[in-house]
């Protein structure tokens, strides 16, 4: 397969399905600027960026290069930071993060650098924007890449000063017209390495029906831990990114359609602006870099019982859209589709097509509240989704309570045959017997993210909060805003 | 040489000596992805991976190890176990216990028991898991708790006394006593743990470590081999990190690099993934600490009586020095006026912990921050004025271990800071806030780090440094201290160039090597330019004291009217290029090279009576802290910090308060959502990062105030500077007491709940709840009473 790192065209001859971006650069073209911390996705010493031909020109994203396959960038672009100098002189970012005094032991800089340099390619964009907000991109950006010797005041600095000189992500990607690999559209199954790249769900089906051990791939933010954390090798991988019906989220007055390899960075742009939860909630879903890779899909397949996109999805009364290897589609609800730890109803030769739920629920009021040790780029302790339908009952589902995302259905039924609430005032009394509800509704676990018993007192605590908010958001009051929200 | 050079230095405009915000040595290199670190480096043809294969058991026996399998997998080239070690097994830093590999006893889940060597990284890591291994358990012993019960140390206790505590505590007006269990921290150094090792021509090892201490890895080396030391070379040019989990961690990485190397006559790398490292390698140790304190009206500790006990690991690994300067900084800043402090070094069948940032000190911290809140909530003062109250000062100025605290900073220093932060305007507002607010709670602290500079293992406050100018008119410095981010090379550096009136650029630093300077000590205990920072410039001196000899009899010039300032030499009215005078001194057969030589003056301790002068001096500061927690989760922000830390003269402001930063908020990590987590069989079950959270970005506070106390140290350091690696991470201890006071308010002031560290969003909620339960109690009793 082909791809372009640093401008230069490469042809990587045949490689292991599971071969990292990571080791390839570093290994095999002895780019050695981009670390690896950690292999895993959490620490950015990694982070490349992955360029992509938008329709105003070129779009940067920002990857976790140590879990991303090869494959996956087959016929795209590839800068690392030794291709962010040009002529000899540092990229803005770079100056300023040796103005600022930004690295001290440098591991974790070239990560810092270009996942603000991917935030200054849009520097012309944020030109109007105030300190406020500005501060807030510079965060999101990094919020993945992590520094033990800084404290991070200084990078954060760097971020404003670098916003300050003109973006030149012109200079930095591969002149675009005839013969620029982006454009050609090139798909690694061509050189036939056990990674396939379907572009239409026909030849996905095809390479399903051909390989019938293949594993499916989406953002592999998932799936790639098997490869550097377990050292496991896999046969054949195909990826869903090439594919269009998969990547698209269609708004109509009746529906909304989510496909299963829309990434979260895609879905921010599209419902997150739609809906503040939710938005609030996506920021918080991973880091910049993993909501670029990471996938709807790939967290309602992995069945993890800690994703934070089924208890919303639940809440929705979500239905998923399942198809096989011989174009056969079933509808499931996403209720019926866990059916243990890590276990779901997907048979052999099926893959998610897509997430479908009613505009109207979309719509109705909503609290997500997540819970977890660290704000940024953690894995949830609990995580509380509540939907106060127009009939004004609840929909009420937990992550991190069970061994599968769970809705309270019992929980549920107690509110929906009380009065919970009368006129903005909520009743005490009822929100007591549904948090006892809860209790012999949900046996969470003790692990290294929280005990049980704070898992339980969480489960009650979120549902008073959210109904708290719910009811004071419809009467028009005032609620104390959050720790976070000021921030 | 026959004929000299005529290439000239290129200088930058201005001449930059001590004192100026230089940027980092290797930041252009940094910011390029230049910086080479161990798997940055090229990889020879023949290079040889390895990783090695763990016991799963916490304790137990190893009845059968059957390795056919892993010799057999595909690019295993060597497997080697205890037996294969041609020298000493053992690769403990000071009092034995750790074997390189182990031997029929496993004492942690993670420990090595044997090492494969592969053609690559991933061929070694699938190798090790195909071993078959048969253990028969032994009793477990995971915790202080239980190490206590067992009466279990890896070393005797160290007892410090002053006065007669028992005596004073029973005459006290008040009395307080409690706990709190203080969790260790994993490094997290971002540059995992790496060594590299290739034969030399003499069958000698040169060895290539992210290591904090090249002489010990020098002699290890030597040791497992059975090599003399001159067979070996250790070397390291950075570190992506270090924290003190370099300090003696890196040693059983470069043994097996070098075994390997000697076996298969190939270089051999041997870099640790992440979760080997964060299972294999020590961490901060976890302390449970004990007192009972008497105290006055006014809120002075009259007596305090305490217990430190620290867990230890396995083996004792540097726990003595720990444990040590926990006691050594158990009474933090205050006088206590009669003490009894036992420090306990508890055995568990857990991984040997080790040096990290403050090596005890910052355990030892909190036990008396906790105990003066506590008597600021029993008198209803604010737990600022009991701490202002406690502070040392001359007439009450004697540490428990008998040095007389002489340079007096804190109280102008924390009084500064209370104005630059508006302490108590902000403690009235908050007060108000709290009134008004049913969820939400501010907190508010201010505190204080005493921190004591020296090794307290005497011998090691030694230096060496050589220094070369060559006839360009370039020097080259090496010395015995090692780079991992912390700007030593350029405050060295620095210092050198300020000597002879030189731009930074025209000085070199390389790499730390045994070759070089030997003997080294670890770069550790904040000591790096103290030490090699005064033998660079002894080099210097003894370098400039032959020009000046050379001055005065080739120019007629007085030594005294001879001076180098920018780029050049003035001898008395005339001046000259430095290079063009350095070439005539070449010319006039001076040495251009010398070694330089620095030994901490003053130090000593005796064990046997625990008492002595163990520092040279203490590096003091003070932060405050603003949090704003909800009460129905537990979930905080730290809104606000402002810092007064005292550096003594800079000689380096930008690098200084990147310390400062840095430290502050990895203490911040320690202290908030870092937690260090095991199973009940002893596994790590914080084993990665995606379930041991550092802090991010996103939790450095918004408004973050860090500014130098600028008062030359009394003592006679380089440039009259203090040491600053270590002390800024204590500071932190201000958002754990701003957290307890956040919770206080709740019982309007009354109580301080126990908050245990970390203090994650669970734990605040617990300490909500007690604070919850005390209102009840107090409401009863007020019924009662009624
Ligand atoms: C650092 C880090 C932070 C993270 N933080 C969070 C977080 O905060 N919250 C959270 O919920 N998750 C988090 N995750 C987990 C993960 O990123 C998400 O679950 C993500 O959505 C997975 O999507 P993916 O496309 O990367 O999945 P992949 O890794 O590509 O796939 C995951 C699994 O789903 C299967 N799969 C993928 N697509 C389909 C499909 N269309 N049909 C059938 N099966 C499919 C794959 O075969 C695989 O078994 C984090 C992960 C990392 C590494
Ligand atoms: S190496 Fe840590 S995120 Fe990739
Ligand atoms: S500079 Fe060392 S980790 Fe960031």
């Amino acid at each position: 397969m082909r791809l372009v790192v640093n401008k230069v065209s490469v042809e990587t001859g045949p490689q292991a399905p599971e071969m990292t971006l990571l080791r390839f650069l570093r290994e095999q073209r002895r780019l050695t600027g981009t670390k690896e911390g950690c292999a895993s996705g959490d620490c950015g010493a990694c982070t490349v960026m992955v360029v992509e031909q938008g329709p105003d020109g070129p779009i940067s994203r920002t990857v976790n290069s140590c879990i991303c396959p090869l494959g996956s960038v087959a016929g795209q672009e590839v800068v690392t930071v030794e291709g962010l100098a040009s002529d000899g002189e540092l990229h803005p970012v770079q100056e300023a993060m040796v103005n600022c005094h930004g690295s001290q032991c440098g591991f974790c800089t070239p990560g810092f650098v270009m996942s603000l340099a991917s935030l200054h390619s849009e520097q012309a964009a944020l030109l109007e924007a105030d300190d406020g907000e500005r501060r807030h991109r510079i965060l999101d950006a990094i919020s993945g890449n992590l520094c033990r010797c800084t404290g991070y005041r200084p990078i954060v600095e760097a971020g404003f000063q670098a916003l300050k000189k003109p973006a030149q992500l012109a200079n930095i990607v591969q002149e675009q017209g005839e013969g620029a690999p982006f454009a050609s559209n090139e798909t690694a199954s061509e050189a036939g390495n056990g990674y396939y790249r379907p572009a239409t769900e026909e030849a996905l089906q095809q390479c399903l029906r051909d390989q019938p051990t293949a594993r499916l791939i989406a953002g592999g933010t998932d799936l790639m831990l098997e490869a550097t954390q377990l050292y496991r090798t896999f046969d054949v991988l195909i990826d869903l990114n090439a594919i269009g019906s998969l990547k698209q989220v269609s708004v109509t007055s009746e529906h909304i359609a989510v496909g299963a390899a829309v990434t979260y960075t895609e879905l921010e742009r599209t419902l997150g602006a739609r809906c503040s939860e939710l938005m609030q909630m996506l920021n918080r879903l991973g880091s910049r870099q993993i909501r670029n890779r990471g996938t709807v899909g790939g967290n309602i397949g992995n069945a993890s019982p800690i994703a934070d996109m089924p208890p919303y999805l639940l809440v929705l009364e979500a239905e998923l859209i399942i198809r096989n290897s011989r174009g056969k589609e079933r509808r499931e609800r996403l209720i019926d589709f866990y059916r243990g730890y890590k276990q779901t109803t997907l048979g052999a030769g099926e893959y998610l097509a897509e997430v479908v739920f009613d505009r109207a629920a979309f719509e109705e009021p909503l609290k997500l509240i997540k819970l977890s040790k660290r704000y940024e780029d953690d894995i949830s302790a609990v995580m509380g989704a509540f939907r106060w339908r127009a009939d004004g009952s609840l929909a009420i589902a937990y992550g991190g309570m069970a061994a599968t995302p769970k809705r309270a259905l019992e929980t549920e039924a107690l509110l929906n045959r009380s009065i919970w609430q009368r006129e903005g005032e909520l009743d005490q009394v009822v929100l007591d017997l549904a948090c006892e509800q809860l209790a012999r509704e949900f046996t969470p676990m003790t692990d290294v993210r929280a005990s049980a018993d704070y898992r339980m007192a969480m489960a009650g605590t979120l549902l008073r909060k959210a109904c708290r908010a719910l009811v004071a958001e419809r009467v028009g009051k005032a609620t104390e805003p959050g720790v976070f929200s000021h921030a | 040489m026959r004929k000299l050079t005529d290439s000239r230095p290129k200088d930058s405009a201005s001449v930059l000596a001590s004192g100026r915000a230089v940027a980092h040595e290797s930041a252009r290199k940094h910011v390029a992805g230049a910086a080479r670190y161990i798997d940055d480096l090229p990889v020879p043809v023949d290079l040889v991976y390895v990783a090695t294969g763990q016991s799963s058991q916490a304790h137990a026996r190893i009845k059968r190890l059957d390795l056919s399998r892993v010799k057999a997998a595909s690019g295993v080239l060597d497997v080697v176990v205890q037996a294969d070690i041609p020298g000493k097994i053992d690769v403990a830093p000071v009092y034995g216990g750790d074997p390189l590999l182990a031997g029929d006893l496993v004492e942690y889940v993670g420990q090595p028991i044997f090492a494969v060597a592969a053609t690559s990284q991933e061929a070694a890591l699938r190798a090790v898991a195909l071993a078959d291994v048969e253990y028969e358990p032994l009793a477990a012993q995971l915790t202080v708790e239980q190490s206590i019960a067992a009466d279990s140390y890896v070393l005797p206790e160290h007892h410090l006394m002053m006065g007669d505590p028992d005596g004073e505590l029973m005459h006290s007006p008040h009395r307080v006593e409690g706990e709190i269990y203080v969790r260790g921290q994993e490094h997290f150094y971002l540059e995992g743990q790496i060594g590299q090792a290739s034969l030399t021509e003499d069958g000698g090892i040169h060895v290539i470590s992210s290591t904090q201490h090249p002489s010990e890895i020098q002699k290890l080396v030597a040791e497992v081999l059975a090599l003399p030391f001159h067979h070996v070379v250790a070397e390291v040019r950075r570190m992506g990190g270090g924290f003190g989990g370099k300090e003696s961690q890196a040693g059983p990485l470069a043994c097996l690099c070098a075994l390997f190397a000697h076996r298969l006559r190939r270089p051999v790398r041997y870099r640790m993934p992440r979760r080997d490292d964060m299972v294999q390698t020590g961490k901060r140790h976890d302390f449970l600490n004990r007192w009972q304190v008497g105290f006055d009206d006014d809120g002075r500790i009259r007596a305090a009586k305490m217990v430190l006990a620290g867990k230890c690991g396995y083996s004792p690994d540097l726990s003595e020095g720990i444990v040590d300067r926990a006691m050594f900084h158990a009474d933090n800043a205050y006088y206590l006026n009669s003490a009894s402090i036992l420090g306990l070094r508890c055995k568990t069948h857990t991984v040997s912990n080790t040096a990290f940032r403050g090596f005890g000190g910052p355990q030892g911290m909190m036990a008396v921050e906790a105990i003066v809140e506590d008597i600021a909530r029993a008198l209803g003062k604010d737990p600022l004025d009991v701490r202002k109250a406690n502070l040392y000062q001359p007439g009450r100025n004697e540490t428990p271990y008998g040095q007389a605290i002489e340079q007096h900073i804190l109280s102008d220093l924390m009084e500064r800071l209370e104005d630059s932060s508006n302490y108590r305007a902000r403690r009235t507002a908050i007060t108000e806030f709290n009134r008004s607010h049913v969820c939400l709670k501010k907190g508010l602290a201010l505190t204080p780090v005493k921190f004591g500079i020296s090794f307290t293992a005497k011998h090691l406050n030694q230096a060496g440094a050589l220094l070369q100018i060559y006839t360009d008119g370039t020097l080259l410095i090496n010395h015995g201290g090692t780079e991992m981010g912390q700007g030593l090379y350029t405050k060295v550096q620095q210092i050198v160039a300020g000597a002879f009136g030189l731009s930074v650029e025209r000085v070199q630093v390389s790499s730390t090597r045994t070759d070089k300077v030997p003997n080294t000590s670890p770069t550790a205990a904040s000591s790096g330019t103290d030490l090699n920072g005064m033998a660079a410039q002894d080099a210097c001196d003894r370098i400039k004291a032959d020009l000046l000899a050379f001055a005065e009899s080739h120019y007629q010039v007085s030594p005294t009217a001879v001076r180098f300032d920018n780029n050049r030499v003035y001898l008395d009215k005339d001046s000259m290029a430095f290079e063009d005078f350095i070439k005539e001194a070449y010319l006039n057969r001076v040495p251009l090279f010398s070694t330089g030589y620095y030994r901490t003056p003053k130090i000593h301790y005796d064990r046997t009576t625990a008492k002595g002068q163990p520092f040279l001096y203490f590096a003091n500061g003070a932060a405050v802290s603003e949090v704003t927690l909800d009460t129905d989760t537990g979930e905080y922000k730290v809104g606000r910090v402002d810092i007064l830390h005292d550096v003594g003269q800079s000689i380096n402001p930008a690098i200084d308060i990147g310390q400062i930063e840095g430290g502050f908020i990895q203490g911040m990590g320690w202290l908030t959502t870092e937690e260090l987590l095991w199973d009940d069989a002893g596994r790590v079950i914080s084993n990665s990062p995606a379930n041991y959270k550092i802090p991010t970005a996103f939790d450095t506070p918004e408004t973050f105030n860090v500014a130098l106390y600028d008062r030359p140290n009394n003592e006679e350091t380089v440039y009259h500077s203090k040491a600053v690696g270590e002390p800024p991470l204590m500071l932190a201890i201000s958002v754990w007491a701003a957290l307890r006071d956040a919770c206080a308010s709740t019982t309007d002031y009354r109580f301080s709940p126990r908050l245990d560290t970390p203090a994650t969003p669970e734990r605040v909620y617990w300490a909500l709840r007690a604070c919850e339960a005390f209102n009840r109690s107090n409401e009863q009793a007020g019924e009662v009473s009624e």
